[in-house]
């Protein structure tokens, strides 16, 4: 049998002796390649970031929002009727075991002053419970605490964007805005969590006391309304009990009878980041299906021009075949030069497709990732097309008269 | 030429129809091929019957179609005849498998074409080195073989030549060179000169004489010209796909 090096060398004397074709067939490779790198590897940023985003939100989260106004048959949508209650927020935590923690949330918008910037942005009453459900730390500063709850303390936490817009490279820490005209001294800035994959900047955020937002910033129907709480289930497992729970437990408060319809929405946030995750992971498998059949057409054309080059080496072929080359000596020389084709062609599409998902994830502010995983499918997809389109041609030369062959013009 | 002193014990007395006792290097009996072109039939070899001694130097002539190509082919083991056996050293060839054939074209018999039939863009070496590609012979040791060849028909000095860059003579040599460098007991050649002047002519038969009378080498050549044919010791004619004419000379 004839030796590797022997026919890998034969195969790329052949493949130089036609450097424009061979160039030309392995472009099909190259954008093949390529194009099944990047599109996995944007898959797979675009999954990254709805895992990100997953992790921004906080864990295990459940958002509970209050009931919608039906005016004359018109709905108004969730949240317009505030029927969920403080007392509400604390019931849930105190006697549903599937929950670790409840924050309830009270939010508007309002135009906030420091000297002689100002900036509109989300105020938010809440409790100290947010950070910890939301799994935010404080940068800077203190996160404001029970007590300036109870006493309604006219303090706030600041997301980093409002910082920024506000103050620039200064620390806010200490300083005293004026929300709604009502000053307000800043006790800390909140880590970046950057945007969520709506583009929701979830920086450009306040958070004050709920007591406060209540009393000072955003009038209640009545006190102690609240238009929505987050919810914190003991694990991912859990979640599903706490939502149970808590429509159970609310249903009973409210004095829902049976058949009625819930005065409010749990909403399962982690779930539906789930969903994101799966609908991304999908899309990848679908992107790289896609890219694969440029691949398969690249393939095709290797096929077609080693059918040619058996053609025009008909001579060739019978000479070898008359001097000793067995069938498989024959097929193995051709295969390899398919196989050198698609293998150079790959490497190419490989380097390609890396530096164009680079460039892409950076246009998209995607987290860029070459997944080692799609070059190394890719680059054996590539081996595969070629033994696979390299064998026909190869298995035709083989089974070649020598006789004719050697009088073949 | 060392390596090839032990064929000369194979071939021993080089004297053609040797008693019956020697068994003849190429037996061929009752040989015939038939081609089918569509609906035509026709008989290129009818039922011929011929053997040839080892050391022998054998030319071949008849017109053109007269199946002395065809008889090449057979005893070349790049054809199977149509029917009747053909034995090679003894062994019922007719019966081999495509690799088997292969392999004996691989290991006994040279061919050297009218049209040279070299790899173009490949080195005058690297043509010579091509049979033994084909048997797991290592780098160095096919090297130093081709190398040898190529001495053996004088291009020592030529080896890195592409087939374009040497003369139709010193090609025909280069093909002489790879015909020989797997130790073939058979060179078969089908018209060597057939595009050669009259001088190179001549210098590429005293190669084969050479060949034959040096190494023992059983040399069979078809030729269209009376001057080849005498090189040969041994005159055999075709006509119309039978034997007409087998002649021996008294002395080379």
């Amino acid at each position: 049998m004839i030796s590797v090096p022997v026919i890998t060398r034969i195969a790329f004397r052949a493949l130089r002796a036609n450097t424009m074709r061979s160039g030309l067939t392995m472009l099909g490779i190259i954008i093949g390649v390529a194009a099944v790198i990047a599109m996995i590897s944007i898959g797979a940023g675009a999954r990254q970031r709805v895992a990100n985003e997953v992790a921004s939100m906080g864990s295990n989260l459940l958002i509970v929002v209050s009931g919608s106004t039906s005016s004359g048959g018109a709905r108004m949508g969730a949240g317009s009727d505030p029927t969920l209650t403080i007392a509400d927020a604390e019931a849930i935590l105190r006697e549903c075991p599937a929950v670790i923690d409840v924050a309830p949330l009270q939010s508007g918008t309002a135009q906030v002053v420091y000297g002689n910037q100002n900036w509109s942005t989300v105020v938010m009453g809440t409790t100290p419970s947010i950070l910890n459900i939301r799994e935010w730390r404080v940068a800077s500063g203190k996160p404001f605490t029970d007590q300036d709850e109870r006493h309604a303390n006219k303090v706030c936490l600041m997301g980093a964007t409002v910082a920024e817009k506000l103050f620039g490279a200064f620390d806010p820490v200490g300083q005293v805005v004026r929300i709604k005209k009502i000053p307000f001294t800043v006790i800390g800035v909140l880590e970046r969590k950057g945007q969520t994959l709506t583009g929701q900047d979830q920086d450009d955020i306040i958070y004050v006391p709920i007591t406060t937002a209540q009393k000072k910033l955003f009038r209640a129907l009545f006190p102690g309304m609240i238009q929505f709480m987050m919810v914190k289930a003991v694990s991912t497992e859990a979640l599903e009990d706490a939502q149970e729970q808590i429509t159970a437990l609310l249903r009973q408060r409210h004095r829902i009878g049976s058949g009625q319809e819930n005065d409010f929405t749990v909403r399962n946030l982690t779930q539906m980041m789930q969903t994101a995750i799966t609908i991304a992971r999908v899309m990848t498998v679908l992107l790289g299906a896609i890219a694969s059949i440029s691949l398969l057409v690249g393939g095709i054309g290797i096929m077609n021009i080693m059918l040619v080059s058996v053609t025009e080496r008909t001579r060739e072929i019978g000479i070898r075949i008359a001097v000793g080359a067995k069938t498989w000596d024959i097929r193995l020389q051709f295969i390899m030069e398919a196989l050198t084709l698609s293998l150079v062609g790959g490497c190419i599409g490989i380097v390609l497709g890396s530096i164009g998902s680079v460039a892409v994830a950076h246009a998209f502010h995607l987290p860029s990732g070459i997944s080692p995983l799609g070059v190394l499918i890719s680059f054996g997809f590539a081996a595969a097309v070629g033994v696979f389109f390299g064998f026909y041609p190869a298995y035709k030369a083989s089974l070649l008269n020598p006789i004719e062959a050697l009088r073949y013009e | 030429m060392p390596r090839r002193n032990d064929l000369g014990m194979q071939t021993g007395g080089t004297t053609p129809h040797s008693p019956e006792t020697v068994l003849p290097l190429i037996s061929v009996q009752q040989v015939s091929k038939i081609y089918t072109l569509g609906e035509h039939r026709v008989t290129a070899l009818n039922s011929i019957s011929v053997s040839i001694h080892a050391g022998d130097f054998v030319a071949i002539m008849g017109p053109s179609g007269s199946g002395k190509s065809t008889f090449m082919n057979i005893i070349g083991c790049l054809d199977r005849p149509s029917s009747g056996t053909y034995y090679l050293n003894g062994q019922d060839v007719g019966t081999l498998s495509r690799d088997c054939l292969a392999e004996i074209r691989n290991k006994t018999i040279g061919f050297v074409f009218q049209g040279f039939n070299l790899l173009p863009r490949t080195t005058a070496l690297e043509n010579v080195e091509l049979p033994l590609l084909y048997n797991g012979t290592p780098a160095h040791e096919r090297r130093e073989r081709a190398l040898e060849a190529l001495r053996v028909v004088g291009l020592g000095d030529r080896w890195h030549h592409y087939p374009n860059q040497l003369s139709g003579g010193q090609q025909q040599r280069v093909t002489i060179a790879r015909a020989i460098v797997n130790n073939a007991s058979i060179v078969l050649a089908d018209e060597p000169t057939g595009n050669l002047d009259t001088k190179t002519s001549m210098e590429i038969m005293e190669l084969f004489v050479r060949l034959n009378q040096t190494a023992g080498i059983t040399i069979i050549v078809v030729t269209h010209e009376p001057d080849i044919a005498a090189y040969g010791r041994r005159l055999i004619r075709f006509l119309d796909g039978v034997i007409v004419g087998d002649e021996v000379k008294g002395v080379a």
